[in-house]
């Protein structure tokens, strides 16, 4: 069996995922993306940075922390017909938001009200249409960056006017979200192919709730309701290996707000007692085997 | 063995047993990330800035 992991580094996740593999019985190859050429008009008998063909591995799992650049290996490998985790339609799918929403609208999952807007005027009138606080978001980006909750007009046209004066064409996109009142906390779910594997709550006193931004994570269990949503979630977007966040709605109960292809879960196997790493290995090697 | 230093503060790094070629790691005197670029020989630089598109 030739599994590759596609890394920019090692993370403790990748360290978990090479452990994982190798008591299982895998000697998984680590494939840097800061060396990989794709010599594009060739096929994939070229070698990765390992010096494997990339025709020869069984399964490519991607890793890299540059959301562009697995986007584009996991273009490259599928091309070849190379076997790779995420595909590229659920990885492409969860690095935008706007295609997540889509996604998730055609699967009738539920979700926050969201507006997807052009110009400043525009976004001003979308923000009026979901109302005041409402979330303003680029269409990708990660860890909760340039999140902004705006409480009110004066907040909003600040905010906007900023993200005009950045270079960056993505950012003049306007994804617009109504805040959800969540109880102080938010779920993140483990989809593993077909199984919520676990879940835990982020509980912050800050509207941002990401682990990365100081959430504190501690186990929530997995009821049908919640299972069922996450895996609708997830087959909604192409299915893989997948971090659903989940909100709390008062009145309108889960609603998911976000999904992640290259999830992290470093504070998430301790309060759930569940080994993500290992139940990742263990899918990935099934998916190696079942293409082999 | 000399332990390696910090690129940024000149802190010892103690590098865990189970190490991997770029791992990384915080120096724990000024908390600059660091990245181990090789094992043999023992090399760290400062881990690359996050770029706009890092994330999961």
């Amino acid at each position: 069996m030739r599994v590759g992991i596609v890394i920019s580094h090692i993370r403790p996740e990748e360290k978990l995922l090479i452990s994982a593999f190798q008591a299982q019985g895998v000697e998984p190859e680590i494939i840097n993306d800061r060396d990989i050429i794709f010599d594009i008009t060739a096929g994939p008998e070229q070698t990765s940075p390992t010096g494997t063909a990339w025709r020869d591995y069984d399964v490519v799992l991607e890793r890299s922390v540059s959301t562009s650049r697995g986007l584009y290996t996991l273009a490259m490998l599928e091309n070849w017909g190379v076997n790779a985790v995420n595909s590229y339609q659920t990885a492409s799918t969860c690095a935008d938001k706007f295609r997540t929403t889509i996604a998730l609208t055609k699967a009738g999952v539920p979700q926050p009200r969201a507006r997807l807007s052009f110009e400043s005027e525009s976004t001003l009138r979308a923000i009026d249409q979901v109302g005041y606080p409402a979330v303003l978001k680029p269409v990708t980006g990660s860890w909760g960056r340039m999140l902004a909750r705006v409480n009110d007009r004066d907040a909003a046209e600040a905010v906007i006017e900023h993200r005009e004066t950045l270079g960056d064409y993505s950012l003049h996109l306007f994804y617009t979200q109504e805040l959800i009142r969540k109880p102080g906390r938010d779920i993140r779910a483990f989809v593993v192919g077909d199984r919520a594997i676990c879940a835990i709550y982020r509980d912050s006193a800050h509207w941002i709730t990401n682990t990365a931004r100081g959430g504190k994570a501690s186990n929530c269990p997995v009821t049908p309701e919640l299972a069922d949503i996450c895996l609708r979630t997830a087959q909604a977007v192409g299915g893989g290996i997948l971090a659903v966040d989940v909100m709390e709605d008062p009145e309108r109960g889960f609603l998911v707000n976000e999904v992640n292809h290259t999830m992290e879960f470093r504070n998430s196997s301790a309060p759930t007692g569940v080994d993500i790493a290992a139940e990742v290995a263990s899918h990935i090697l099934q998916v190696a085997g079942r293409n082999a | 063995m000399n332990l390696p230093e910090c690129p940024e503060c000149g802190a010892a790094i103690t590098i865990p047993a189970n190490a991997m070629q770029h791992e990384l790691l915080p120096c724990p005197d000024c908390g600059t990330e660091l990245e181990i670029i090789s094992l043999n020989p023992l090399t760290l630089d400062r881990a690359p800035e996050v770029q706009e598109d890092w994330g999961e």
